[in-house]
């Protein structure tokens, strides 16, 4: 079993029974086909930078058609090739960027970089475990990933381009290779790619889910494990139920384009023949495909909003605001993600008693939204605040949900919908509370885990200027795009030539403002780049504590070894948040230090508690039996 | 674990409180649960898709007696699947109700090869063991001749539906389909086929654990767990046929 070669560093329970595992393990299986999840965590990490800076310098060569679109664009020949026409950006390849630059963000950056790296890093970390479930699994997670990534970078450089029908793939235009050139090998490719995309985060999922039902240390009962983990769990749950969904439409489409079904074609003419296909439905495809993409939206926010908890928390000095209201909120976004996803499809021709069904259950999600939001500023409320870099891109993203939040409540109003569907009101929408936040919570925990990943800080004054640029920059893109919606403007055009009350020049100086905003913070980022790769090798040596942090990742020695703790994984007692505790001369007490330890600060019903440590403590032979067969 | 390995008490009331595995199920086996669960929603997509377009296209309305096969109409299933390999004349739903009763057989033995493993019985964990790949192949051979006899179509070509110049439609494919709309075949071999390929990952996945049986490997180990994982995975397939074969053959 993989769990027999985790227990190399436990010394104390048992130790000669296998004696496969005490050589080091080589270079290979040590950085490359490692099963460590720490090191799995960083593979997923960089891998999720990397795209993030490809899909962000595709964003800003559509943004500069946008913004300027009479420039001169012949300077960007060296790169582009021949999809700069006379000066100007080919116009299909324009549909390819925007396709490429949705589902590089979404899957690549914000699933896979996101949860890939915090689920990977921080599962075993904070609840103390030894390592995954199972460490070949979540090594294969990771390469079924990279395989993915290099099949979707390479269609980038084929001749006729990668998929082009919107990251969202609707057929009939992605079903039939003649509609666009982006339909051919790069649909193919694309399909390819996100097949073993779904087959790695499927292996994860199964991963998380189990190591926090099965591996959580003595005493680490559902009730006190940090809001990190229940985010994380809630996310492996939620990708595990969907992306299946969106493999059977992911395979009925293949079928489609490749072996003549009709799963979704029907009636269609093209150039004025009609072609074979009856009987399909274009709706199914959508039905299929928004059963994954609406939870997908909480696959990439849930983790950040665990993130921020965990890191507002510390950084306020204050326990979090309502625990079990955390959970339950995020319990109540994970059913209801589950059951709104027709919002996506007000205007496809749906019924409309229908629609206005799904209109109420998507205005319910308010509901746990908000607590969640009034949590956090709650915690922050009166709080000893300390402005890490961590702690200012996690307030960011309150800031960014928040303001990205409220026009979902516009959005989701079926009648509204038809105006505002497909303008670049949703897309300011979106790119507010699911991109930009969840990006913000991306950071903010490489700044706080930084020194756990890699023993080392990064350089808080870079920190700081990366924050405020980006900060600043992401509201002066973002915010005006909503003005741009109202006034008509349609999402995923190259140009725009004839839109009521000539909004297409009155908005053209909005439309550069935005695009410069846009290449500021996307050139603000290189600062974070350097400072990230600069502190892994040269930053600030790590103490074992930085941030006086009560979870247990920050009881595992500095560089943390393969196995995670030297001797015992240590027993829990209390629940992560002991900040600033009345009585307490230190003002945060560990999870891992007893109620019996701390009598000046127990409130009576932990006084209680006192008679169960014995218990707990007990079940440490348990607990190596479970690393032992 | 298995009751082989005597892991020590967990009291109850700390059955969730971390240190332990709940229930005492095994890492192992909570993940094939949880892929389980997750292939249930690729299946549910699928069926899903055959009961939209299903009930898009227009049913026979007419009496049972006087249906026929048409491209206008969803064919009646009992019409379609009514042939047996060496007997001549109308069977319906015979032959594809023994593969029914094979592979659901086929759990049974499954279920005999997990029990015969908690005693530790190799000899008849290998019995059991082979008697579900016999069964498994037994299925997919079943299903093979029944998919080759949809290829070919209807005996009589005259029953055939008739494409739009008149003609009948010789054999199906996932263009034509002599027997009803193209759909009927398209869902037919997409979904049966989805199927049967879960089917023979699971016979090959039986095979690989009967090898390991019968090399001993599990009793060096001390328990029969695999032999269980993969029990639970066969259930699942057989379960799923269950509902395919209600939508293709009895709806």
């Amino acid at each position: 079993m993989a769990t027999a070669t985790l227990h190399a560093n436990d010394t104390h329970a048992h130790g000669h029974d296998h004696e496969h595992e005490h050589h080091e393990p080589g270079f290979i299986r040590k950085y490359i086909f490692s099963e460590d999840h720490k090191t799995i965590a960083k593979q997923y990490l960089i891998t999720g930078i990397i795209w993030a800076f490809f899909g962000g310098a595709l964003s800003i060569i559509f943004r500069l058609q946008l913004g300027f679109p009479n420039m001169n664009l012949d300077w960007l020949k060296p790169v582009l090739g021949e999809w700069i026409v006379e000066g100007k950006l080919e116009k299909e390849f324009y549909l390819a960027l925007v396709t490429m630059h949705g589902t590089i963000m979404v899957f690549f950056v914000l699933t896979a970089g996101l949860s890939g790296t915090f689920s990977n890093f921080l599962i075993p970390l904070q609840i103390g475990a030894r390592d995954m479930a199972s460490g070949f699994l979540n090594m294969l997670s990771y390469w079924f990933f990279f395989l993915s990534s290099v099949i979707m970078f390479a269609s980038l450089f084929i001749e006729t381009g990668p998929a082009s029908g919107g990251w969202v793939i609707y057929p009939p235009l992605s079903a039939l290779p003649q509609a666009m050139p982006g339909s051919g090998l790069g649909m193919t490719m694309w399909l390819t790619s996100m097949t073993f995309f779904i087959v790695s985060q499927l292996l994860g999922g199964v991963n998380y889910i189990t190591t926090v039902i099965n591996l959580r240390t003595r005493g680490m009962s559902f009730t006190k494990m940090p809001l990190t983990i229940w985010a994380f769990f809630f996310t492996a749950v939620l990708g595990l139920l969907s992306f299946p969904v969106l493999l059977s439409a992911a395979l009925l489409l293949i079928f489609d384009r490749s072996f003549g079904t009709s799963f979704y074609l029907s009636e269609i003419y093209i150039g004025g023949e009609a072609l074979p296909n009856v009987g399909g439905s274009a709706i199914l495809y959508q039905h299929l495909f928004w059963f994954l993409g609406h939870p997908e939206v909480y696959i990439v926010l849930l983790p950040a909003l665990g993130i921020t908890s965990e890191v507002i928390a510390t950084n306020a000095r204050k326990p979090i605001f309502g625990y079990r209201a955390m959970i339950g909120s995020m319990m109540g976004i994970t059913v209801l993600a589950f059951i709104v996803w027709a919002h996506h499809m007000f205007v496809t021709g749906m019924n409309p008693f229908l629609g206005s069904v799904f209109m109420f259950l998507t205005l319910i999600i308010a509901v746990p939204s908000a607590v969640k939001a009034f949590n956090y500023i709650t915690t922050l409320w009166k709080g000893n605040i300390i402005f890490t870099p961590g702690m200012l891109f996690s307030i960011g993203l309150v800031s960014l949900f928040i303001s990205g939040g409220v026009t979902g409540i516009i959005l989701g109003n079926s009648a509204l919908d038809i105006n505002l569907h497909d303008t670049y009101f949703v897309v300011a929408h979106f790119h507010l509370v699911m991109g930009a936040a969840s990006f913000f919570g991306l950071l903010a925990g490489v700044y706080h885990w930084f020194p756990k990943l890699f023993g080392r800080m990064m350089n808080n004054t870079l920190g700081y200027i990366h924050f405020w640029l980006t900060f600043a920059g992401v509201y002066c893109v973002f915010f005006p795009m909503h003005y741009i919606g109202i006034a008509g403007f349609p999402r995923r055009y190259y140009s725009f030539t004839a839109l009521a009350n000539n909004a297409q020049d009155t908005f053209a100086d909005l439309n550069a403002f935005i695009s410069i905003a846009a290449i500021l913070t996307f050139a603000a980022q290189a600062i974070f780049a350097f400072n990230f790769f600069y502190s892994i090798f040269k930053g600030k040596k790590a103490t074992q504590n930085p941030w006086n942090s009560n979870t247990l990742e920050w009881t595992t020695p500095i560089i943390v070894g393969h196995g995670n703790w030297e001797g015992e994984i240590p027993a829990v007692y209390r629940w992560p948040y002991d900040y600033s505790k009345p009585g307490s001369a230190s003002d945060f007490i560990p999870q891992n230090v007893p109620f019996s330890a701390t009598p000046e600060s127990n409130l009576p019903e932990e006084n209680e508690e006192i008679a169960n440590e014995k218990e707990i403590e007990g079940l440490l032979a348990v607990q190596n039996d479970v690393y032992n067969h | 674990m298995s009751s082989i390995h005597a892991a020590p008490a967990v009291p109850e009331k700390l059955t969730w409180a971390g240190g332990s595995e709940p229930l005492k199920a095994s890492y192992g086996k909570l993940m094939m649960w949880f892929f389980l669960l997750s292939d249930t929603f690729t299946f549910s997509a699928l069926l899903v898709s055959y009961g939209m377009i299903r009930f898009s296209q227009p049913a026979w309305t007419g009496a049972h007696e006087k249906f026929y096969f048409a491209t206008t109409h969803w064919p009646i299933p009992e019409k379609v699947f009514e042939a047996m390999p060496f007997f001549h004349g109308e069977a319906p739903l015979v032959f594809v109700g023994i593969m029914t009763f094979i592979l659901i057989f086929s759990s049974v033995t499954m279920v005999l090869a997990v029990e015969a493993g908690h005693r530790g019985d190799r000899a008849a964990v290998e019995k059991w063991l082979l008697w579900t790949i016999i069964g498994g192949f037994t299925f997919l051979g079943s299903q093979a001749w029944e998919w080759s006899h949809f290829i070919a179509g209807p005996h009589d070509l005259a029953k055939a539906a008739k494409d739009a110049l008149g003609n009948p439609i010789v054999g199906a494919n996932l263009t034509e389909n002599p027997y009803g709309p193209p759909a009927f075949a398209d869902l037919f071999f997409f979904i049966t086929g989805f199927h049967g390929t879960h089917v023979f990952s699971g016979v090959i996945l039986i095979i690989m654990v009967f090898f390991n049986t019968a090399t001993g490997l599990y009793d060096r180990r001390g328990h029969y767990e695999m032999v269980e994982k993969v029990g639970l995975y066969w259930h699942f397939v057989d379960l799923v046929w269950v509902f395919v074969f209600t939508f293709f053959y009895l709806v």
